[in-house]
């Protein structure tokens, strides 16, 4: 008896699913054309694309980016697009995108600030990613080699470039063999802005910095006895007497001793994306310890405390950023002793640190009140004394929910700081675009300035948003 | 046997200020209070002594002296003969205005962006997904400046409407022939009424009459549809049969206000070109247009942010509950998922709308007299009062602020969700 039962020992190769259901057909009637409606959403889609690029796309391919004036541009696209051709003039950008950056900064002495925008990142990589030290390094070293690029195309003089090439070659050993090291960097980061970016003596900046050393000593030695909050006074009070009696004597005498002197720069060479930098990155910085005292103080049980906090922060949300910068540039003299008379740019970083410290307390009073109720009660009950709970319990928890809030305001504040154009600094978008068309070799030209600094802050703006949420995702602990 | 006694009686020592809890909150807010007044009187006191070395003092009848400056754009009845105080309330009117329509706008836009944002387009989605980013991240004043640089350097002029030496005018006006874009402003078709009721006019109030009439009409008519339809809904409780209400609605909504704006003398006058500019109808300025575009176009893309964030809170099992009942995908959006997403998205979007509000001050940039612009600008550069204008300025727009939140949180405690 033969056998005749039939056993298929490999399995048949399963067949291609049908052309329809693969690979881009499938995407496209999934995604493009599932449905009537859907269709011509497609088809008006792809029709607004089409007229945009079609107005759009010849402009930007017959850019120029070779000429003197706007006519030179002009006539050079007529020549070579036919007279009706329509191109963009991306020469004003080439010739004078130091304007935009630097305002009217001598040109010799471009490598402070942008030494200074480096050490911005070398300071900010410890903060940004404390818990991920690859990324510190990857940061700090793409921040050096993007330094060591710049200075190059600036051309400065050997001397200089030896020195800081030296130094931010330095700082990224730092961050190879010890990255958290980095943080003292951020410690001084202020200190060291307002030495490069204004100039004058060194010692100007470091008995300003040595104030808060006298705050610490003061504190550490009365600490024991007095209490947090009495030290902390005493310590206020000690270094304000420093920085009243001592710090200017004992700076001049240091200086006449050896003075690292930079040639010192007035306020009013402050222009462009620099300008930008400085009153955004330091409004916000000095205006996040502030905020949290506010929210701090906005949920206190002591009345008077939490008025005072509301008031404050009620009415600076209440009012337009603009009149707080009228305020720096017409009312701030009224309220200050006669004859006193100091920096534009200091007193609208004043009130616009002022601005942002009501903005950041309300963010940081949000991520206090996503904390749970156990959480302060957990602290009582281990005998914290109030500012440990905030230190060791609250803050931590409270200020991961509040960075990307943080964040965001920072953007907004960035964004608003083209308003300063208006108390008379020059900010990129209207102070320098104004400067560059009313030149006559530009007249009439706005596509292409415009188009460059909305660029830049795009750029700006986007990336932090992605930072703020990566930040998010990372600290999203509640798994849902 | 030891007795728990009771703790020994402590004499009040100067030290309990500090160390003892029940003192230490009043020390700390007696410290406050003495510091803070101490502050306060440094303010004042130099203030004072800067206000005597110029010679000034604190007076507000400036307000009632002739302004002797033009304001394009009024509202109200205004020449430079008026008082400051008049041309101050010409542009509160003025910033009012642009937040008002500048609120509609671009709600009406983010709301349609934000949920084309989140349709199963894929070209539709990308489309807004750009939109939404380039607006939200380029500073509000871009806008502003480059939709007015457009405005006032790409629009044809005047004399280009006029057909040229070949019969063909170089521009056209647009929506049949109603509406002429220039380079000098945009001028649209004026409502007027040939047969208007008698104006209110004072210094310090100042009434359309006839405008406020037909408001007052048809927000009364409105009123009365509501009561038909909820006696409509009414009737269909106790019977189960809703009554035909829509003939009776129409009647109400249209009648009333239509025979009000037939019998004043409605009519529309367009504007035409007559020498070298365009007569009749409105012209609306370039400032007012730019600044209005520019607020809307930027935050439709932050409304439409807040919109999608909100759509999403509403979680997955409710759209699905909704297809297991059979409502079809429009329905389920709007009986479903909207009326949950709306009480998240009104809290950011009051916010939103307060920040728009404040924004309106941005019409410095193109010279846009509203209150900034007026009470902060002119006023002040001509009396020299900057204390007086600027204390009343940040005072107007806090009241602004305060009153929009006040209205915006009552309609919020309405929608949110009523937790029993």
């Amino acid at each position: 008896m033969s056998d005749i039962s039939y056993v298929r020992d490999s399995m048949l190769p399963p067949s291609e699913p049908p052309g329809a259901q693969t690979g881009v057909v499938k995407w496209m009637r999934e995604n493009l054309f599932s449905g009537l409606s859907n269709t011509v959403l497609t088809l008006v889609g792809v029709a607004a694309i089409y007229y945009f690029l079609q107005l759009v796309l010849p402009w930007l391919l017959h850019g120029v980016w070779y000429a003197n004036s706007l006519s030179e541009c002009r006539s050079i696209i007529a020549e070579n697009y036919g007279p009706n051709a329509s191109g963009a003039c991306w020469a004003v950008i080439r010739l004078r995108w130091y304007q935009f950056v630097f305002g009217f900064y001598p040109p010799e002495l471009w490598w402070r600030p942008t030494l200074n925008f480096a050490l911005l990142f070398v300071a900010l990589a410890p903060a940004l990613f404390s818990d991920n030290l690859r990324m510190v390094r990857i940061m700090v070293g793409v921040v050096a080699a993007l330094y060591l690029l710049a200075l190059v195309c600036l051309s400065t003089t050997p001397l200089i470039f030896v020195v800081t090439a030296v130094l931010i070659a330095a700082l990224f050993g730092v961050s190879v063999v010890a990255p958290m090291q980095l943080i003292w960097v951020t410690l001084l980061f202020p200190f060291i802005t307002i030495y490069l970016l204004w100039g004058g003596s060194v010692w100007s900046s470091a008995m300003g910095l040595a104030g808060f050393g006298v705050l610490a000593v003061v504190y550490r030695l009365t600490n024991d006895r007095l209490g947090v909050v009495v030290a902390t006074g005493v310590g206020v009070v000690a270094a304000i007497l420093w920085w009243i009696f001592l710090a200017g004597p004992v700076a001049g005498g240091l200086a006449s001793v050896l003075a690292f002197r930079l040639e010192p720069m007035d306020s009013d060479r402050f222009g462009g994306f620099l300008l930008a930098f400085v009153i955004g990155v330091s409004s916000i910085s000095i205006s996040l310890p502030i905020g949290i005292l506010l929210a701090l103080g906005r949920q206190s049980d002591m009345l008077l405390i939490r008025s005072l906090s509301i008031g404050f922060i009620e009415f600076v949300r209440g009012v337009p950023l603009i009149t707080m910068l009228f305020t720096a540039s017409l009312l701030l003299g009224y309220f200050l002793p006669p004859q006193t008379n100091f920096d534009l740019i200091l007193r609208v970083v004043i009130l616009v640190t002022f601005f942002a410290a009501a903005y950041n307390a309300e963010v940081v009073r949000g991520g206090l009140a996503a904390l749970a109720r156990g959480q302060y009660e957990a602290a009582d009950a281990l005998g914290l004394d109030y500012w440990q709970a905030q230190r060791l319990i609250i803050m931590p928890q409270a200020l991961k929910v509040a960075i990307p809030g943080i964040v965001t305001n920072f953007i907004g504040l960035f964004k608003d700081t083209t308003l300063v154009n208006f108390v008379g600094l020059r900010d990129p978008l209207i102070g320098i675009t104004a400067v560059v068309r009313s030149d006559l070799d530009w007249k009439g030209i706005y596509w292409e300035p415009y188009i460059f600094v909305g660029g830049v802050f795009f750029l700006a703006c986007y990336g932090m948003s992605r930072y703020s949420m990566y930040l998010e995702r990372k600290l999203k602990t509640d798994h849902r | 046997m030891a007795l728990a006694a009771d703790a020994p009686k402590q004499s009040f020592r100067l030290g309990m200020l500090i160390y003892d809890t029940r003192y230490r909150a009043i020390t700390i807010q007696v410290i406050v209070l003495i510091l803070v007044l101490l502050f306060v009187g440094w303010l004042l006191d130099n203030a004072r002594m800067n206000l005597a070395l110029k010679g000034k003092d604190i007076d507000f009848s400036f307000l009632w002296r002739r302004a002797g400056y033009d304001i394009e754009q009024n509202l109200i009845p205004y020449t430079n003969d008026s008082s400051h105080f008049r041309a101050i309330l010409v542009g509160l009117l003025n910033t009012l205005v642009v937040a008002f329509f500048g609120c509609i706008f671009s709600t009406v836009i983010g709301v349609f962006f934000g949920v084309l944002r989140l349709s199963k387009n894929w070209i539709v989605s990308r489309m807004m997904v750009i939109y939404i980013e380039v607006f939200r991240n380029v500073p509000l004043l871009l806008w502003i400046v480059l939709v007015y640089v457009v405005f006032s350097e790409v629009m044809p002029q005047p004399k280009d409407f006029r057909p040229g030496a070949d019969g063909v005018a170089k521009a056209s006006m647009w929506l049949w022939d109603s509406m002429a874009i220039t380079n000098r402003g945009t001028n649209i078709p004026a409502p007027l009424l040939t047969r208007p009721l008698p104006d209110l006019d004072t210094a310090a109030l100042s009434l359309n009459t006839s405008l406020w009439f037909v408001i007052i009409l048809f927000a009364v008519s409105v009123w009365l549809n509501r009561k038909i339809v909820q006696q409509a809904t009414k009737v269909q409780e106790a019977t189960g049969i809703r009554p035909t209400t829509w003939w009776k609605s129409l009647l109400i909504l249209i009648v009333p206000t239509v025979a009000a704006l037939v019998l004043m003398g409605f009519h529309l006058d367009y504007p035409v070109l007559a020498g070298f500019n365009f007569k009749g109808g409105i012209n609306v300025a370039h400032a007012f247009s730019a600044l209005l575009v520019g607020l809307t176009l930027y935050y439709a893309a932050v409304i439409a942010e807040t919109v999608r964030a909100g759509i999403q809170a509403v979680s997955r099992g409710q759209s699905e509950a909704a297809f297991a009942l059979g409502l079809q995908p429009g329905r389920t959006m709007s009986l479903v998922i909207l009326p949950q997403a709306l009480r998240v998205i009104i809290p950011p979007l009051i916010s939103q709308f307060l920040s728009l509000t404040k924004d309106t001050s941005l019409g410095i940039a193109v010279s846009y007299l509203d209150l900034r612009g007026t009470l902060g600008g002119i006023t002040l550069n001509q009396t020299g009062r900057e204390l007086e204008c600027m204390m009343l300025l940040m005072l107007t727009y806090l009241l602004i602020s305060l009153i929009i939140s006040a209205v915006m949180n009552a309609y919020n405690a309405s929608v949110k969700l009523k937790e029993r």
